[in-house]
């Protein structure tokens, strides 16, 4: 499939800003990984007194849409304070970017997501957070939450938002989750039930998700 | 070998190819003076059959077979279902195919979907880190209820060439008949079709300078299939619909070309992939997959590196938007990017087949051409490592522990 990126893409990919790491950073976050085939790492000063994030960089491993993501999100997070970026979602950076294509809109999840990790990092770093927070916090609520963030490669959509989750079970950390798929979806088996378990094994807590993809109509409802 | 000089360097031949000037020339009068339908009983209906019987005697010609095993289809994709699908109807209680796990999706995915609706069993073949498949694996495979061997004669992604006689030997012993996919190897490796063991065979015109669209189906003697819709009595029962006569035209004639410049043709496409690996190579940290280029195991002008630490997309559109058109060996299609299933199988991690790049040279290809993509690829190359997230000593770790366990499963 050809892919037709925007102007504004095209611009943000070839001449990003905001490349590289910082010295003596105040939080580091990685989100993402090799084998998914796109990571962002950025590196943010936070101001303790007014939170306002005073810098951000980043590193990109990934596509064009990844690495103009990445670029726009630190313009929009550059001079802002931490308790705004915590509320933005991917939109903000679709819209700046003229739009993504379908199949790139995880791009911009994952660079809205990473810039909320490292604000994670840096608010545990100062004490506002403990480690234990988000574990206890591993339940239904959190892991639909989380799932929103998986993309449907062919329409661009959140596997909630199309309702394609049916079933979400959680145990002392192993997370059971069954997904309807449509009739045609048979060439994203893979790609859906791989980003989905990234997704729920990265939550803090977790440490298993068993996840069924089915395609006849499941009678339990969430 | 042309004069053409283009803005951009077109390496993509592997996907698709110019329709040659003498092709379109061929084409043309069946667009415009000779319209009629084959079927039609008049003068313009007998002008189209016959430019179509003479097509079909021109391509046998080509691939060393007789006329009345060809069918015409619309693709190599078709040819591919059309004889899978077509045994399976004539043999109902055959219940298990096997396939290579480097295949074509018009293969894969549809022994994968009979594999998931339980209509039968599907067995994968080993292959080694270059691609070929294990001949041994094929013996063990077979059974008294195999419907069939389907395996990619030249692969389109890597350019590894099957060892088809030693192969179609097993499945004839076994008395299985074998399909291949050889969309990639008409008109660039020499093809006599009656002297290899095979009993149906795939092929399509866009990769040999003939026009998208039409492709063709070799069904040896005594094979039976069945067609796979209804409609006429087209192209000996098994393919009903008027045939695309303009095309089929170009097809034959795309194929008469090919195998009567191959040798011309093969050394300069050899020459210029050389050169160009040469260029590539020569960055820091680039993996050739596949067989050694310029050997006979691998298709002319197919050269794929990965180049670590980076991610394909952004290679392809960085080369894309300074006009050097490649293509790569993952679809970005999700958050988590599916590999390609063929450099996985040759043992690649994730990370290794992510970072794929393929440059499929033709005919047309230059010097110049060589020259810009080298340029273009070492900068971009360049640019996009200087600002990875990628951590290359987790990667040499990751690297170790799959080569130990890769290599361990294989040899369980
Ligand atoms: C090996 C192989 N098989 C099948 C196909 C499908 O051919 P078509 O595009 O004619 O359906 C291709 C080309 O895309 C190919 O390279």
């Amino acid at each position: 499939m050809a892919i037709k990126y925007s102007q504004k893409v095209i611009e943000e990919f070839t001449n990003p800003e905001n490349v590289g790491e910082i010295e003596g950073a105040d939080a580091v976050a990685t989100e993402g990984s090799p084998a998914c085939g796109d990571m962002i790492t950025y590196n943010m000063i936070i101001d303790p007194e007014t939170h306002i994030i005073n810098d951000v960089k980043f590193r990109s491993y990934g596509c064009a849409s990844n690495i103009a993501t990445a670029s726009v999100a630190t313009k929009i997070a550059k001079g802002r304070t931490i308790e705004e970026i915590k509320k933005l979602t991917p939109k903000a950076v679709t819209e700046e970017l003229d739009g993504l294509p379908a199949v790139k809109i995880h791009c911009s999840v994952l660079a809205i997501n990473g810039l909320k990790a490292a604000i994670r990092e840096w608010e545990k770093k100062q004490g506002l957070r403990k480690d234990g927070d988000d574990a206890e916090a591993l339940d239904k609520e959190t892991i639909l939450r989380e799932l929103r963030n998986v993309i449907h490669p062919e329409t661009g959509i959140s596997i909630v938002k199309m309702n394609m989750v049916r079933t979400i079970e959680v145990d002392d950390g192993k997370i059971f989750v069954e997904l309807l798929m449509g009739e045609t979806d048979e060439m994203f088996y893979e790609n859906i039930e791989e980003e989905t378990r990234e997704h729920l094994e990265g939550l803090p807590g977790a440490f298993d998700a068993t996840i069924k993809l089915n395609d006849k109509p499941i009678t339990k409802g969430l | 070998m042309s004069d053409t000089t283009h803005e951009y360097a077109y390496l993509d031949n592997g996907d698709g190819t110019q329709v040659l000037p003498e092709v379109l020339e061929a084409m043309l009068p069946y667009f415009t003076e000779s319209y009629g339908n084959p079927a039609s009983l008049h003068q313009l209906g007998l002008a189209a059959e016959e430019a179509l019987d003479e097509a079909r005697e021109s391509l046998a010609t080509s691939l060393g077979c007789a006329a009345s095993e060809l069918v015409f289809t619309s693709s190599a994709t078709e040819s591919n279902n059309l004889a899978l699908a077509g045994l399976r109807a004539v043999n109902p209680d055959k219940k298990h195919l096997i396939i290579s796990p480097i295949e074509h999706s018009s293969v894969r995915n549809l022994a994968k979907h009979w594999a998931k609706k339980g209509f039968l069993e599907l067995t994968e073949l080993e292959v080694d880190d270059e691609g070929r498949v294990n001949p041994e694996s094929l013996k063990q495979a077979l059974r008294p209820d195999t419907l069939a061997v389907s395996i990619i004669h030249g692969n389109n992604e890597i350019g590894t060439i099957q060892d088809i006689e030693t192969l179609g030997a097993i499945c004839r012993e076994a008395e299985v008949p074998l399909h291949i996919d050889a969309a990639q190897t008409l008109g660039k490796i020499p093809l006599n079709l009656h002297e290899l063991p095979v009993d149906l065979a795939s092929f399509n015109a866009h990769k040999l300078h003939g026009p998208k669209g039409v492709g063709a189906l070799y069904i040896r003697k005594r094979v039976k299939i069945r067609r796979q819709f209804e409609g006429g009595p087209q192209e000996g029962n098994v393919r009903p619909g008027t045939e695309n006569v303009p095309a089929i035209v170009g097809f034959a004639k795309a194929a008469e070309i090919a195998v009567r410049d191959m040798d011309k043709v093969t050394a300069h496409v050899n020459d210029l992939t050389q050169k160009l690996a040469d260029g590539l190579m020569a960055i820091p940290h680039v993996r050739l997959n596949g067989p050694a280029i310029n050997s006979s195991e691998r298709l002319p002008g197919n050269l794929n590196l990965t180049f670590k630490y980076i991610e394909g997309e952004a290679i392809l559109m960085s080369l894309n938007y300074q006009g050097v058109y490649v293509s790569s060996g993952s679809a970005c299609s999700s958050r988590a990017l599916t590999p390609s299933h063929v450099l996985t199988s040759i043992g690649l991690l994730h990370e290794e087949a992510h970072g794929s790049i393929r440059f499929t040279l033709s005919r047309l290809n230059t010097e110049a051409d060589v020259t810009k993509a080298i340029e273009v690829t070492k900068a971009a190359v360049e640019r996009l490592r200087a600002m990875t997230a990628f951590i290359p000593e987790e990667h040499s770790e990751r690297e170790s522990e799959h080569a130990t366990t890769f290599y361990k499963k294989k040899n369980d």
